[in-house]
């Protein structure tokens, strides 16, 4: 089934309201950043946002300079969940409930290092929106590879390209096992869908949880001003397809390409996976073609 | 009014920490600290305490959520031990750095390899550089006093501390002692306002990057707070023993000596009580020492220490921690201190206890009976 987040709404326009200041410290074309403007402008002023390393703790500026209109705790690289949980329960200790609490981090705050942390307040079911913005490599280091990063790319790390053996961590699958309260995967390449997405997470309550693809031009090795065409070729090729936790419990897909794109295309698009083989490129379609019969998980 | 009780040191902490209505509690269990986060989320069930109790999956996380908590501006409570303090490690810079109110009770314990769940104060001497404050405690009843007062002190400060009891010898054994009135800790004790707050209200950002000068001029800061802390300890000490009558400094003189007396023994934890008997012991015979008891390891009590050891020929400082390659870690400490004095005393550096290995008073005794015959520069193994 899928359930379309597209509308024909010409009057659907997005808000003027801006929590994203100037003066951040984002490389052109990233993703995230676009993306941490777009959350706040849905989450609003009522938003307290903890962050532990990643790109964003240095685009957020340094003191004394700050991009965010809304309290912001910088934390440790792996304890962002665990400080949000502290944080949430401090605000219902002060009966302040209204206020939404938000942790950001990137893939390998998340899909890594904060893992555990993460597993642990989602299954208290601590009420907070967590944003994984997956770049799909530690880039704020310098490009070195995370269990985010996919078979095939260059990163410093993987310099002849991660091997095949090793895909990327299924993520939506993990937080699924916890019972979330809000689970989806977007992109702002689909600002429809991204808004929608927002959205429900701020209506809903318990812990939820968004697994945002955020491009990386110079870990991506693409042209800045291609970074949200990129995205979009890695939804249309089925590689980061827009997925969400339905109300009978299973993940499905809440768009459905009409001309789907082939892998090839994808990666021919990026510096990084310069290095795949004909072979693996046949793989990684067949791998896309399996899971996109089976359409939900 | 203040009742007295019969309970056990781990229970006596939780009594401690309920009269000073944290309103969030993390913590992870760990041997021999679970007994206080067991006591709290019984109070916290049975409504005797009202608090936000989180059961985190790690001690890494138990310190990030009160970072989280403490940030929002709630007064919060954490405890822990050896591994689980260790593992804390990174949190305890980022905690000070971040110079934020807390207190942390750490029963202290060994850290492995091999193995071991006794006392041993290498744990939470292994974070003096932390920038917390840490304050080790004799009896029960000390601890539990000195929860409030760390409370009180942190709050002022902005700076977390760290109370210290030896574990299983204090967390585990049973002590007579008072409870004071909630009455009298609410005003001792007010509730926490904090300056600043995660706030939607007052957007501001809490721990961004910090270039080199302005890194350094915070650090500054930083060390000229812990300096002034000295004296704001004693003066909340001094509060608390005119409202709750129970005296406490930061190198106490626990029994006088001869007054003659130019030999010290100093220590710091439970062993002070050993101590108290070995050297009861020898004034019957023709031995006179004097003893001492640090109770606050950092700040470092400088001039109040080399006040005490002052005229003092030899200092016998008995360790529970050891930094390998050097020796005994509070011998260093001393060693420091008195660097400066003019007529140094001889300082025998001796490791007494690690992991639990039992000191009776006799083992004090012998020490100090053959005193002559201990390294002056080498560390003194048994």
């Amino acid at each position: 089934m899928t359930k379309n987040h597209f509308t024909n709404d010409t009057n659907w326009q997005i808000t003027n309201a801006e929590f994203m200041e100037s003066g951040h410290m984002a490389c052109p074309g990233c993703g995230a950043s676009l993306s941490m403007r777009h959350v706040l402008k849905v989450l609003g002023p009522e938003t307290i946002v903890v962050m532990p390393a990643c790109c964003w703790a240095i685009i957020a500026g340094g003191q004394p300079t700050t991009a965010l209109a809304t309290p912001l705790l910088h934390t440790p690289f792996a304890v962002a969940a665990a400080a949000a949980s502290g944080v949430r329960q401090a605000l219902t200790a002060q009966k302040k409930e209204n206020i939404q609490v938000l942790a950001w981090a990137g893939d390998g705050g998340t899909f890594d290092i904060g893992l555990q942390g993460i597993s642990g307040a989602a299954e208290r079911h601590e009420d907070m929106i967590y944003i994984c913005y997956d770049n799909e490599a530690y880039m704020n280091t310098g490009i070195q590879q995370s269990s985010a990063t996919p078979h095939g790319a260059w990163t410093t790390t993987t310099p002849g390209g991660k091997d095949f053996k090793y895909a990327k961590k299924d993520i939506l699958a993990i937080i699924k096992a916890h019972d979330p309260g809000y689970l989806a995967s977007a992109t702002i390449a689909y600002p429809e869908d991204f808004y929608a997405k927002i959205e429900k997470a701020k209506a809903a309550r318990g812990f939820r949880f968004i697994h945002l693809l955020a491009a990386c031009p110079s870990g991506w090795k693409i042209d800045s001003q291609n970074s949200l065409e990129v995205t979009r070729l890695a939804v249309e090729s089925g590689v980061f397809p827009l997925l969400e936790l339905n109300d009978s419990g299973n993940i499905e897909k809440t768009y459905e390409p009409e001309n789907p794109i082939s892998v090839k295309d994808y990666l021919a698009a990026q510096g990084r996976f310069r290095k795949v083989s004909e072979k693996e490129t046949e793989l990684w379609q067949s791998e896309i073609d399996r899971n996109s019969s089976r359409n939900t998980s | 009014m203040e009742k007295s009780a019969i309970l056990l040191g781990s229970e006596a902490i939780a009594h401690g920490v309920k009269l000073c209505r944290p309103q969030v509690i993390s913590a992870y269990p760990i041997t021999p600290q679970t007994h206080i986060i067991e006591t709290l989320s019984e109070m916290v069930d049975r409504g005797e305490l009202e608090s936000q109790y989180i059961k985190v999956e790690s001690e890494m996380s138990a310190i990030a959520a009160v970072l989280g908590s403490v940030s929002a501006g709630s007064r919060s409570f954490t405890a822990s031990s050896s591994q689980g303090l260790a593992m804390m490690h990174e949190l305890l810079h980022w905690y000070a750095g971040a110079r934020l109110p807390l207190v942390l009770v750490n029963a202290n314990r060994a850290l492995g390899a091999p193995w071991n769940i006794w006392s041993d104060q290498s744990d939470s001497f292994s974070q003096r550089d932390t920038g917390w404050l840490q304050i080790y405690c004799e009896t029960s009843q000390e601890a539990l006093d000195t929860i409030i007062m760390a409370y009180k002190a942190s709050e002022q400060l902005m700076l977390p501390i760290m109370v210290m009891i030896d574990g299983f010898i204090l967390s585990h054994t049973m002590e007579r002692l008072m409870i004071p009135a909630q009455e009298m800790v609410d005003d001792f004790l007010p509730p926490y306002k904090a300056p600043y707050q995660l706030d939607p209200g007052n957007p501001l950002t809490f721990g961004g990057a910090a270039q080199p000068d302005l890194f350094y001029e915070l650090k500054k800061a930083y060390s000229a707070t812990m300096q002034e802390a000295l004296g704001l300890i004693d003066q909340v000490q001094t509060e608390f023993a005119r409202k709750f009558e129970r005296h406490y400094s930061a190198v106490m003189h626990c029994q006088e000596g001869d007054k003659n007396s130019d030999t010290a023994i100093i220590c710091c934890g439970a062993m002070t009580g050993t101590a108290r008997v070995a050297v009861e012991n020898l004034s019957q015979t023709e031995i006179a020492v004097d003893l001492f008891k640090l109770r606050l390891l950092r700040p470092f009590p400088t001039t109040d220490l080399a006040a005490a050891l002052k005229g003092k020929k030899r200092v016998i400082v008995l360790n529970r921690a050891c930094s390998y390659g050097v020796g005994g870690t509070l011998s260093q400490e001393i060693r420091t201190a008195l660097y400066h004095l003019p007529d140094r005393p001889i300082i025998n550096d001796v490791m007494i206890s690690l992991g639990g290995k039992e000191v009776f008073p006799e083992t004090i005794s012998d020490i100090i009976k053959n005193r002559e015959q201990l390294s002056e520069t080498e560390c003194n193994w048994l």
